[in-house]
């Protein structure tokens, strides 16, 4: 469960998420939407914990744990997935190493056991047969020489492997063509569970024709500003973002 | 930014007092008086009951070396050395040559212990039947006199000669004679020349025709008492068709004043022939203020001098203050090949002015070079390697990539290539990159659990991937955690 209270964040001294407040329970699917700039990627870099950015106030609490404390590891390890809009490349560093190597690093993070080879080998063929990737990338440097829907794949497989317990998926749509958004949404599919919270970052609601969300959030101006089911995707689909300007009429309906 | 400044700060402050192998034995040193003239390089060659032709040779070098100036190009900067502080020669006092590893002196091998070299281990294993155990021979060297040698039985039933420079004098002497400063010359530089008068011990290696090693060789020596300037020498001839793998590495204890270490090796290959020799270096780079640590002023040169041979240099340079080290090939057969992959690591204060020499002489000779230089703190990195094609060298071919990676805004990385071709049918290529780690590449590996020191490690191994492969399996384990070590302190 993720659970997001007043959240402050500026970066520059520009404030980009200004009070915001967002809830996904435990097996929820939450889409969020909204126009440009608005600070949907923002939401998802701050929960991940990456530096740029200055936390001003509010909470963000994961399975009920504050974790703004935390360093990027330590909020990972606590159950924090993010699926970038777009992956880096390692290069030299094999595929296989590098999903072992974050795997045992959470698992030392909990007190748990490094998993055994074999374990581990049986756990990535099952991801990798999921998700329709071919066996010789895993042998591949990460991500390096990967077409943009690989790594969009090669993310979603780490999701698999590290089972989070909140995933964020910031617009894993973008730049795919309609077969691999239909692999990334069944294996995204695949994942939904009782215990794990989504959230989906997106423009379009052609994601959501993929992964049907239980709720849907319209962003704007650092804010969730409505909420709903899944239709008002399809309403924003007729009407567009022009309600939803910053400093429009429109109030937070989710407040 | 932020997640880099920290990895930056970390490894900034490193304390390099933590220097994981800086402590110092006791073991008592027979050491020769400060300074040196013509009577302490007589007093070392009489130590050693060299003959007559060798204390000529010696003391020629060393009336060469007053005449020489010390070079002043490489780009590093230090406190010149005072050479008549130095003390040029030591050896441990319980030396009478012990016959197996229960005559030595129990401290010592708690030195290697503390070092993790597990000598009895090794020996253990070259013991055991079957042809899946790898085997690794050690001719440990302490100091300046070779105290351990082992397996020189099973070595000897292929013929392969593997011992101290010292004994193939005595026991050897037409194959020294023969093939000493034949291929770095007494007159070859200031440091060389130097080495060639006060040589302490080293190894020599002989492969006769036709014979491939049947273990891997390798020597471990550590620098011990203070203000002793170590000047290994090692030899290793590959008769034709012959193959060795070669391996050498090292450690020091902390010291406070800098301790030079001016080692020459020389390899040479006959026809059809190959070398493979391969460093990790990890001696005290000084503390964190840059103060102490080793000079390592080293000349290493192969000479392929038969058709169709081949020299291989692999090095992992993590310590020293200063490196000056240039491990070269003269392609002279016609077909051979020379080899470089070097992995530089600096940090803290630390300077390396490190790369190779590919001297094409022969026809269709070829050359590799791959250099990765990471630097790190305050450091300074520098690639210099000379490419050259003799008017003779028909169709010599040469590939370099250099590349540098720098971690945070403190340090810098140099490419100097020396490249010249007299002859028009020459190809040379040459890559280089500078890059420095993203804050993306450290966001992404922390977000999937790793911390900053994981993520840094993971990414420079992955840099440096390239070279690791060249290493034989145990040195390669040996080298990612040197890597760790170098750029976190603690781990490992």
């Amino acid at each position: 469960m993720l659970e997001v209270r007043d959240l402050i964040v500026s970066i520059a001294g520009n404030t980009i998420l200004d009070g915001l407040n967002l809830t996904v329970r435990d097996g929820e699917v939450a889409a969020i939407m909204g126009p440009n700039g608005t600070g949907k990627s923002t939401l998802a870099y701050v929960i991940a914990g990456k530096e740029e950015y200055e936390v001003e106030g509010g909470e963000i609490l994961v399975d009920g744990e504050d974790i703004l404390a935390k360093s990027p590891d330590e909020r990972a390890a606590a159950g924090v997935f993010l699926a970038f809009q777009y992956p880096v490349e390692i290069p030299g560093v094999g595929t296989m190493t590098f999903l072992r190597a974050a795997l045992n690093a959470q698992r030392r993070a909990r007190g748990e056991d490094e998993l055994t080879t074999p374990a581990f080998m049986k756990r990535v063929n099952e991801a990798g047969a999921m998700l329709e990737i071919r066996k010789d990338f895993m042998k591949r440097a990460l991500n390096v020489g990967f077409s943009g829907g690989e790594k969009k794949r090669m993310d979603i497989l780490q999701m698999a492997l590290l089972e989070p317990s909140v995933a964020i998926l910031d617009e894993t749509d973008s730049g795919l063509d309609i077969d691999a958004i239909r692999i990334v949404s069944e294996g995204v599919n695949k994942l939904r569970s009782a215990k794990r919270s989504f959230v989906l970052i997106t423009h379009y609601q052609r994601l959501l024709n993929y992964i049907v969300p239980d709720t849907v959030h319209v962003m704007s101006g650092g804010r969730i500003v409505r909420t709903g089911g899944k239709e008002l995707a399809l309403e924003l689909e007729q009407s567009g973002y022009r309600d939803f300007a910053p400093h429009s009429a429109a109030q937070p309906a989710a407040e | 930014m932020a997640a880099v400044q920290e990895t930056v700060d970390r490894v900034k402050s490193i304390d390099v007092t933590e220097y994981k192998y800086g402590f110092s034995s006791v073991i008592e040193m027979d050491k020769a008086p400060a300074g040196l003239n013509e009577d302490i390089v007589r007093l070392i060659s009489s130590k050693k009951n060299e003959p007559e032709w060798l204390t000529e040779w010696r003391l020629e070098a060393y009336r060469r070396w007053l005449t020489l100036e010390e070079p002043d190009w490489a780009r590093v900067n230090y406190p010149r050395v005072k050479f008549d502080e130095l003390h040029y020669y030591a050896a441990p006092k319980s030396h009478s040559g012990p016959k197996s590893l229960d005559e030595v002196d129990p401290e010592l091998l708690r030195v290697y212990e503390k070092l993790g070299i597990p000598l009895q281990e090794q020996e253990l294993l070259a013991g055991v039947e079957g042809a899946a155990q790898r085997r690794v021979a050690v001719d440990a060297v302490f100091d300046s006199v070779s105290v351990v040698t082992t397996f020189k039985n099973e070595l000897a039933k292929a013929g392969v000669i593997f011992c101290p420079i010292s004994e193939a004098v005595h026991t050897h002497p037409e194959l020294v004679k023969k093939y000493l400063g034949s291929v770095v010359p007494t007159s070859d530089n200031y440091y060389s020349t130097l080495n060639a008068a006060v040589f302490s011990d080293g190894s020599f290696v002989y492969i006769p025709k036709g014979v491939r090693c049947p273990m891997e060789l390798s020597t471990y020596f550590r620098i011990n008492e203070q203000n002793t300037g170590q000047f290994e020498r090692t030899l290793i001839i590959a008769d034709e068709g012959s193959y060795v793998s070669y391996l050498e590495g090292c450690t020091a204890p902390r010291r406070d004043e800098n301790q030079l270490h001016a080692a020459v090796v020389e390899l040479i290959t006959h026809d059809d022939a190959e070398i493979k020799y391969s460093t990790v270096q990890n001696w005290y780079p000084g503390d964190a203020e840059g103060k102490g640590g080793i000079y390592n002023f080293v000349t290493k040169r192969g000479d392929c001098r038969g058709k169709n041979s081949k020299i291989s240099w692999t090095q992992v340079e993590t310590g020293s203050a200063i490196t000056w080290k240039y491990p070269s090939c003269i392609l002279r057969g016609d077909g051979s090949r020379g080899e470089f992959y070097s992995i530089a690591i600096s940090n803290g204060h630390q300077q390396v002015d490190s790369g190779t020499k590919m001297l094409h002489l022969g026809k269709n000779t070829t050359s590799r070079i791959i250099s990765k230089g990471i630097s790190a703190g305050k450091s300074q990195n520098t690639y210099r390697g000379q490419v050259s094609a003799h008017r003779k060298a028909t169709n010599a071919r040469n590939f370099t990539n250099c590349d540098s990676l720098l971690i945070g805004n403190d340090c810098g990385a140099h490419t100097v290539p020396y490249i010249e071709a007299r002859n028009d049918s020459a190809q040379f290529e040459h890559e280089a990159t500078t890059s420095k780690i993203s804050e993306d590449q450290m966001f992404y590996c922390q977000q999937r659990g790793l911390s900053a020191e994981e993520a840094t490690a993971l990414i420079v191994n992955g840099f440096v991937r390239d070279v690791l492969q060249q290493l034989p399996m145990e040195f390669a384990v040996e080298a990612q955690k040197l890597i760790a070590i170098s750029l976190e302190g603690s781990v490992g």
